[in-house]
């Protein structure tokens, strides 16, 4: 491709990993990577952690972080290739012809200086324009990207303005000094769900309406393929896909492709209404020490052997929900009825069998599990603790469990560190179903995960369903999985529940404003969604 | 009130009341411990008669609080009492030594903190090449070493070895500025020995963590020179961190001060209080601890008041 | 594991003046107290480190000298690390009024240098072997303290903690099998640590006067009693503070091993 403003060809970076107490192992972070972006257009990037994706973003700075090196390939950036580049031409490039937008805006930015003063820092310091223009432009900026009070928002420290504002900053300093190029490294995705949806607008637009070329780098095809032209997907360092983004979405080629465009579309019936196995009564609670309700009057109940999906953004209080079940944080006012009886509001007063019969499985399997003890110890446990099994019955269940989770006996004698995500995930799900429960809480337990490997398990959990008849609480921020797990479904916002009921019913129009929001929030994998999406919608976010 | 002046505010008077606190230790704490000072001018064989006597002689039948309270009043008003053994003011004692204490302290302040500065800046320029290596190596050994083995040291191999000082450390009245310094070299060269590689490692960390921030990479992102990165981006956050860490290594110069002073024979405050721990002069005890305590505490609140001045987010309240 | 040189020569030197302390009454060629040859005489084949100030034999009192040292040492930091260790997780587990009371008290200890109280203890308190152990261990107990507080809070919100309480695991199960296990690693390496400021406390002391009292002599006492001899030329002094300082160097490098190998908090030497 001749007019390419850049262009890797068979890229190959290597890193030295240096883990605690042993010796230090040489690693491929890519390997054989072949693309190229035109002027004016939008690359995407989209892999799984690991992917190698925002290396190869770094890499087109001719920047590695800690260790990590170009050994191989070419980078081509306006027909010169910047690895042999010295290091006053890869200043000047640096800043002025590529910029860079973080994922993390708020740890990106310097939090001793005004906004303004590092907004237009490269543009004055590599000379593209004067301190007043590159003011000027970084106003401009700030209103095509929709931030509000444009002329004085340059004035305020970076703590001073909200995570989505931030993002929004950033992506003016990226704009600023007119660069041919700017790499987005996942700009979106420390934002609330209904956040991202208006950065992800302003971004497009901003784009658009500058003309400038962009990689941009995310694990979310759904949202990649709002603004991309083209889209590379990548695994392990290498290529799997590359092509337009309407042939990746409509009509991929390769299985993972395939895998990753169909993500999220498991197909659960809904079941039909039953009697209460937990019912939540009128519950309302705070923290010790404070004087605001984080739940206000909740009534929520799940049937046995089905799901209620709790969803919700970051503070509407739907962790606070699982607490005040639990018993770590007792209710101010309001019952919790289980298995037909009263649970007590504080976990101490709870007998043995109210603990067993409600289990919990967490978003960070990671530190949900003891790293001292084995997979055996984390799962036998509760086998111990609960029906006294020992020695070769409980080795056996122990070896039943871990059928159940599609993982072998072998994996007994491991410690969580040697298992991948998805493996911890499943030894937690194990350790519940251990023991024997009615209810299992889950709380985001599929948010950390990959988009893959986060289907398999909600594959297995339904499956368990099937065979235990175990209900499910399900706490999460995303509609998909909602949609995927959910017998019921309850909205949070602010401490309360704004929309409560069926599956069916709940994601059937009329809707409320906040459940619309929400709603709309979710990136389809669909071209031309978001455009469809900014123009209905009835509210704006709270992250404005 | 701005949130920064509230805190100060609040961390000053935490200060104080700590201050009153460990005064009420010195004081009344000893009290508690079995054996009391009549005990220990007498000796173990002492009568109870004679005990008697000498307890009523310094009013230690007095109920301990009210004691402790005309203590602190004296202590507030500048009388510190009497020394038992000699019967000495012991705030005329004080004063003519505290001089000398702070001048020796002061002259190691001066030489260790730009260089710590300057290693730690080194050290962290070239992070785990040799340079980094060896100074961390080097501190790592002056860290293992007290102050008196480490003095020693000096003394052989600067009086001995290489025969450039006197080994002992007279600071006289009629002395020039220069004499004293010329006096006070070796002391000081150990003290910064001490406290230099303390202050030196924490330094280091303090600039590497600032080095790996996230904001420093999107400095080097935008293609400014190494300067520009160091001075406009991770200098303003550098500075409030390593003043802190200077601070707190300063205080630790307090524990340097009383030894090194013991082994030169200089005469200035530690040895004095040193001199009357063996002498068994509570009351000396207790008002020269006070004065390291204070000074201790003063450094303590000092770091913390820079940390909080220089916080960006304390600074400007959203 | 691979276990690096320094960590390696820190681990043998330890452990041979551990031997050393345990035998001394087998390996010191002469008594402690006795005068066997002139002031200061210079190492030769009957005396192979030389004699001291009043001529005994310095590779003996060295022998003996690391007996006491090393004992008072281990003594003091056997204390303040299970005192410490033990109160500081009794802060995290229990928090509330018990963390609250027993955190400021510490405060309280700390907001002065240990050498300062403890000089301050020591102008009443009879100079004897118990006495000095409790002291520095009491004293130095503030740190393990925080130490340990700060490592078991860092645990205890951990998610696995909160199964446990959800399981409805008792809180010794929790303490000892789930916390325990995962502060052991920076907790050994602390360990090292106030084992090599207690040898450098009671040396300090001992070099002043304050600490272990003739006939009983340690490393630091040794240096006070030969430092007139530096004048003189004589190096006397410069042995024990040697002893001191490779000792205090050797259980430096194990301990940083330990604490390399887990991505932990260090606790400081502090004043």
């Amino acid at each position: 491709m001749a007019d390419a403003l850049l262009s890797f060809k068979n890229l190959k970076i290597e890193a030295t990993a240096y883990p605690p107490g042993e010796r230090p192992r040489h690693v491929v972070l890519v390997d054989g990577v072949t693309v190229s972006v035109q002027k004016g257009k939008v690359l995407g990037l989209i892999g799984e952690s690991g992917a190698g994706k925002s290396t190869i973003g770094l890499s087109a700075m001719a920047f590695g972080r800690g260790g990590v090196r170009l050994t191989g390939g070419e980078i081509v950036l306006n027909g010169r290739d910047i690895r042999t580049a010295d290091a006053g031409a890869l200043r000047s490039l640096r800043g002025r012809d590529v910029t860079y937008v973080a994922q993390s805006a708020a740890a990106s930015f310097n939090p001793a200086k005004k906004l303004m003063e590092q907004v237009i820092e490269t543009s004055v310091s590599h000379g593209v324009m004067t301190k007043a223009e590159a003011e000027a432009r970084a106003v401009s900026l700030f209103r095509q990207l929709s931030l509000p009070n444009p002329e004085t928002i340059g004035e305020r420290y970076p703590h001073q303005v909200s995570g989505g504002q931030l993002q929004r900053v950033m992506t003016a300093m990226a704009l600023c000094p007119k660069p041919d190029l700017v790499i987005f490294d996942e700009p979106t995705t420390a934002l609330d769900v209904t956040t991202q949806i208006d950065v992800l607008a302003a971004i497009k637009r901003a784009i658009h309406e500058t003309g400038v070329a962009a990689l941009y780098i995310t694990h979310d095809l759904a949202v990649v393929a709002q603004v991309a032209d083209d889209i590379l997907v990548l695994r392990h360092g290498k290529m799997v896909e590359y092509s337009s983004t309407d042939q990746i979405i409509n009509a991929p080629r390769e299985p993972y492709t395939q895998a990753l465009v169909s993500v999220r579309s498991i197909d659960h019936a809904e079941k039909a209404p039953a009697p209460p196995v937990l019912s939540v009564q009128n519950v309302t609670a705070r923290y010790k020490g404070t004087s605001f309700d984080v739940l206000k009057n909740v009534n929520v109940d799940v049937a046995p052997g089905q799901t209620l999906a709790i969803v919700g953004e970051s503070g509407s209080g739907k962790s606070t929900l699982a607490r005040a079940i639990t018993g770590l944080l007792p209710p101010s006012a309001g019952r919790i009825q289980f298995a037909g009886r009263t649970l007590s509001a504080d976990l101490s007063g709870r007998s043995k069998d109210d603990l067993r019969e409600l289990q919990m499985i967490y978003q960070m399997a990671d530190v949900a599990m003891n790293p001292r003890q084995t997979v055996g110890t984390i799962i036998g446990r509760p086998l111990e603790f609960y029906f006294g099994l020992t020695g070769e019955a409980k080795r056996l269940r122990i070896q039943e469990l871990l059928d159940q989770i599609e993982m072998g006996a072998g994996f007994a004698d491991r410690y969580p560190a040697e298992l991948s995500g998805g493996q911890k995930q499943r030894v937690c799900i194990a350790r519940a179903l251990a023991a024997k429960p009615k209810l299992i809480i889950c709380d985001e337990v599929t948010s950390a995960l990959d988009p893959l490997v986060a289907d398999g398990i909600l594959k297995l959990l339904l499956d368990l369903q099937a065979h235990e008849n175990v209900a499910y609480l399900f706490i999460t921020h995303d509609l998909a999985t909602v949609r995927a797990i959910a017998d019921k479904i309850a909205v949070m916002f602010k401490g309360q529940v704004v929309r409560y009921g069926q599956k069916t019913d709940v994601l059937s129009p009329p809707f409320d404003d906040y459940t619309d929001l929400l709603l709309s929030s979710v990136p389809e994998m669909e071209l031309g969604w978001l455009e469809k999406v900014i123009q209905t919608r009835k509210m704006e976010s709270a992250g404005n | 009130m701005h949130p920064v002046l509230k805190l100060v505010v609040q961390r000053i008077a935490l200060g104080l009341l700590l201050l009153l606190a460990v005064s009420a230790v010195i004081f009344l704490g000893v009290e508690a411990l079995p054996g009391d000072t009549a005990q220990a001018i007498l000796g173990q064989s002492a009568t109870p008669v004679a005990l008697e006597n000498l307890r009523a002689e310094m009013g230690l039948d007095r109920p301990p609080l009210e004691r402790y309270l005309s203590w602190l009043g004296g202590v507030l008003t500048g009388d510190l009492g009497t020394a038992l053994s000699n019967k000495a003011d012991i705030a005329q004692s004080i004063s003519t030594r505290l001089g000398n204490t702070l001048f020796l302290a002061a002259a190691a302040a001066v030489i260790a903190v730009p260089l710590a500065i300057l290693l730690g800046l080194v050290a962290a320029r070239y992070v785990g090449g040799w340079p980094d290596k060896l100074i961390s190596g080097v501190t790592l050994t002056t860290i293992s070493l007290p102050e008196f083995v480490a003095a020693y040291f000096v003394i052989f191999l600067l009086t001995q070895v290489f025969p450039i000082f006197q080994p002992v450390s007279m600071v006289l009245p009629g002395m020039g500025f220069w004499g004293k310094l010329q006096a006070i070299a070796l002391p000081v060269i150990v003290l910064v020995m001490v406290v230099l590689a303390h202050m030196m490692r924490m330094t280091r960390a303090a600039i590497l963590n600032v080095m790996q921030s996230a904001y420093v990479e999107t400095a080097e992102l935008k293609g400014l020179s190494p300067m520009q990165v160091v001075w406009r981006h991770a200098l303003p956050n550098a500075v409030a961190p390593v003043v802190s860490v200077v601070m707190l290594n300063l205080a630790y110069l307090v524990v340097g001060v009383v030894v090194v002073e013991v082994v030169f024979s200089y005469n200035a405050l530690g040895k004095y209080l040193v001199d009357h721990v063996t002498k068994r002069d509570l009351p000396v005890v207790q008002a020269v601890g006070l004065i390291f305590a204070a000074v201790y505490i003063f450094l303590n609140v000092a770091a913390d008041i820079i940390a909080i001045v220089a916080n960006p987010r304390l600074r400007h309240p959203k | 594991m691979r276990i690096p040189l320094s960590a390696l020569l820190g681990l043998v030197l330890t452990g041979g003046f551990l031997f050393i302390a345990v035998f001394a009454q087998f390996i010191a060629p002469y008594p402690i107290d006795s005068t066997v040859g002139g002031v200061w005489d210079s190492p030769s084949a009957t005396h192979w480190l030389g004699t001291d100030t009043i001529g005994r034999d310095i590779l003996s009192r060295l022998i003996y000298g690391a007996q006491i040292t090393i004992f008072v040492a281990l003594a003091s930091s056997i204390l303040s690390f299970s005192l410490g260790s033990f109160l500081g997780f009794l802060a995290a587990v229990r928090g509330g009024l018990v963390d609250q009371v027993l955190s400021r008290i510490v405060d309280l200890v700390m907001a002065v240098p240990s050498l300062i109280v403890a000089l301050v203890m020591l102008s009443v308190l009879p100079l004897n072997l118990t006495v000095l152990i409790l002291v520095i261990g009491v004293l130095d107990s503030t740190r393990v303290f925080r130490l340990s507080r700060a490592v078991a809070v860092d645990i205890s919100v951990m998610d696995y903690i909160e199964a446990a309480r959800l399981r409805g695991e008792k809180q010794s199960w929790i303490i000892f099998r789930e916390i325990l296990p995962n502060a052991l690693s920076p907790l050994v390496a602390e360990f090292g640590l106030r084992f090599i400021f207690a040898v450098l406390f009671i040396s300090t002391l001992s070099f002043l006067g304050l600490g272990i009292q003739p006939p009983l002599t340690d490393w630091g006492g040794m240096v006070g009693e030969n430092k007139g001899g530096l004048v003189y030329g004589k190096s006397a002094a410069l042995v024990p503070a040697a002893a001191i300082a490779l000792l205090a160097i050797s259980v430096n490098l194990v301990a940083d091993w330990i604490l390399s190998r887990t991505s932990s908090l260090k606790g400081g030497r502090g004043g």
